[in-house]
């Protein structure tokens, strides 16, 4: 964390003293959100442990940008703290990003605490990898923790190539033991264990080269550094109680992520291949989303997706995609409060176990925005690590005004 | 005196050619073609829109969003489009390299997660963030994207006009004709309306409040979509339009997505 602190304010320098050439800061600069979170769950928890069905959250995030030189140079901070009733892991602040950005004609240079977003499929984010989840967010690991870096993006005709040099590791955020929606036994973050020596300050590298052909958007990939995903090992706490802890490996990963758009029909396609963590493994998520504009003559757009999950370890490993297939429904309803709805169904093959999802979201006022989020948990059998979540069927409305 | 002598002399012959033009169809292709001619050469422009919703109990709500639009010789213009309010969806930008008769490539970007997303643009007829108009009404005014018929000549609100029917050729377009009225000093559109694919008026298009820029390309500052199936309208007004900004292709690309506001 000292080391991040140090990154942070040598950037910080560096990006004051370049402000000070730049004239004319103004409140159209800022922007964010706070936001009141409510999480009412359908019955009490599996351990005594997590001793509430209904939980509050207050959230802030704020966002700082300004640019200048007509857009070819700019600074972005994002500021977010989430205070939250019942568990203090969810209590947490973080840097989303702190980013100063130089672009030129065929190059662009972002150095500072940033978020980068790969891949193309919706249930699962294979190939999603430069940034670390805030698990305790949200169970569909869309969070995520800043992640400080240099990125070098060379522009050529042939496409874009991205240079990443990471310096600093964020750990994976759990829930505490107080929390819900965690794994059983909880896992200790304080005892995270690293492959490399270095630990945190481990240099994380990747390359990506993307570009689009007609209709064709194609990216290609390889990461070597800390593996985002931490295994977790069964250990004890203090008390002799179980507890899991992560263990960090250093990995190589190389990955594909591709789209066809073809008319109102979308096929994508995430794989990777991944060594250094366990046995070497591939994993694949393949779908479509096929979108039925203006249904019976209304405005409303319906969508339908579809995705097969596979993983080559099976069933012993961590993740729950290991041979799934989910099924879903996208309804925009193009209206003046931008209403819009996500039903999503997994379903895991070998165990039989099932997922339900509904996110909706509506805008209230032109400040106010409210989003609803349900997410069920059927059928979950002994063994299988999505077990935890058998008794977390939950409901959660987060209203936020925005500026 | 020569040059000039030549533009006067040129200007005399359009109009001459458009009246030697012998069907209507070739005389609303002709009309088409030199409005397209006229409104050439601004290679890439800049503006502020605010978009004002209403429903039909009058309630509304306003968009504001900033357009850049980059002239492309030979096919659609590219553009991208950063909405500024309401604030839940500030820095989403939208990209689009238009075609006549292909589908448009189009990304978004969604600043929460910052995802660079292509969607599906086979279909122009949705409607554009919730408004009366469609993604077709907004991209850029192409000769080939209609086969035209000219009605008749005819004044509107003190304007001389063409008024020109005009039938999409993009196989997925939401209409089967429109009604152009373009004025004759301009060769801007004054009002336009929209027939749906049941051959029903659906929509009217009034554009108001035009200036010149450049001393030659004319823009007008106010839009007004009516849609009579819904009662429904949506005004669009534009302002600090800016032109030959020095725009160029890499400032459309999908890198440029991820820092536009």
């Amino acid at each position: 964390m000292l080391y991040l602190q140090r990154l942070t304010s040598s950037l910080t320098i560096v990006l004051a003293s370049n402000l000070c050439l730049v004239t004319s800061i103004t409140a159209a600069d800022l922007s964010g959100y706070g936001g009141l979170e409510f999480r009412g769950f359908s019955q009490s928890a599996q351990q005594p442990v997590q001793d509430h069905t209904t939980n509050l959250s207050l959230v802030f995030e704020t966002e700082f940008f300004h640019d200048w030189d007509d857009g070819y140079q700019g600074f972005a901070f994002v500021p977010f703290l989430r205070l939250d009733e019942n568990d203090p892991e969810r209590t947490h602040f973080d840097i989303r990003e702190l980013t100063y950005f130089k672009a030129s004609t065929n190059w662009e240079l972002r150095l500072g605490i940033r978020k980068v977003f790969w891949g193309v499929t919706e249930f699962q984010h294979l190939v999603d990898i430069i940034n670390q989840d805030d698990l305790v967010e949200n169970i569909d690991a869309e969070d995520k923790l800043g992640q400080p870096m240099v990125n070098l993006a060379l522009i050529r005709d042939w496409g874009t190539v991205d240079l990443f040099v990471m310096p600093y590791f964020r750990e994976r955020t759990f829930p505490g033991q107080e929390g819900r929606l965690r794994s059983i036994p909880y896992v200790d973050t304080d005892r995270a264990r690293f492959e490399s020596g270095a630990r945190e300050k481990h240099i994380d590298f990747a390359a990506r080269y993307s570009h689009y052909f007609g209709d064709w958007d194609l990216g290609l990939a390889h990461f070597r550094g800390t593996s985002r995903d931490p295994r977790l090992l069964p250990s004890l706490d203090n008390n002799g109680n179980p507890v899991l802890l992560p263990f960090y490996d250093i990995i190589n990963q190389t990955s594909i992520d591709l789209q066809a758009t073809k008319g109102n029909m979308l096929w994508k396609l995430e794989a990777l291949h991944r060594s250094g963590q366990g046995e070497t493994y591939n994993a694949l998520v393949g779908g479509f989303e096929y979108t039925f504009v203006g249904v019976m003559g209304s405005a409303i757009d319906v969508g339908l997706l579809g995705e097969y999950h596979y993983d080559d370890r099976g069933e012993t490993t961590a993740t729950i995609f290991e041979d799934d297939i989910a099924i879903g429904s996208r309804v925009a309803f193009n209206d003046i409060h931008s209403s819009e709805a996500l039903f999503g169904l997994v379903w895991d093959r070998n165990s039989g176990g099932q997922f339900f999802s509904v996110e909706a979201s509506r805008r209230l006022a032109a400040n106010w925005f409210l989003e609803l989020q349900s997410r069920l948990f059927f059928n979950q059998k002994a063994g299988d690590p999505a077990m935890a979540l058998n008794r977390d069927d939950y409901v959660e409305l987060f209203l936020t005004y925005n500026f | 005196m020569m040059k000039k002598l030549l533009i006067a002399s040129w200007l005399l012959i359009i109009p001459f050619e458009i009246l030697l033009a012998e069907t209507p169809e070739e005389k609303g292709l002709a009309i088409a073609m030199e409005a397209d001619k006229r409104d050439t050469g601004w290679t890439d422009q800049s503006a502020e829109m605010k978009m004002i919703l209403k429903n039909r109990n009058g309630d509304s709500t306003t968009r504001t969003m900033s357009i850049k639009t980059l002239e492309v010789d030979g096919d659609g213009d590219k553009s991208l489009l950063i909405f500024d309010n309401p604030p839940d969806v500030k820095g989403t930008a939208f990209l689009s390299h238009t075609h006549s008769l292909t589908p448009d490539d189009q990304w978004l970007y969604l600043p929460a997660l910052k995802r660079v997303k292509r969607i599906a643009s086979a279909n122009k007829s949705g409607p554009f963030v919730g408004s009366e108009f469609a993604y077709e009404d907004l991209s850029s005014q192409e000769v080939e994207k209609y086969t035209y018929k000219w009605l008749r000549d005819e004044p509107l609100d003190g304007r001389n006009t063409f008024v020109i029917e005009r039938y999409p050729a993009y196989e997925h377009s939401g209409y089967t004709r429109q009604v152009l009225w373009l004025d004759k000093e301009m060769y801007q559109p004054l009002k336009l309306e929209f027939y749906d694919r049941k051959n029903a008026m659906l929509k009217t298009l009034i554009f108001s409040d035009y200036q010149q820029y450049l001393g030659q390309y004319w823009r007008a500052s106010m839009m007004n979509m009516a849609n009579h199936q819904t009662g429904k309208s949506t005004t669009l007004t534009w302002e600090n339009y800016q032109f030959q900004t020095g725009l160029s292709d890499r400032d459309f690309d999908k890198n440029t997505l991820k820092r536009a506001r």
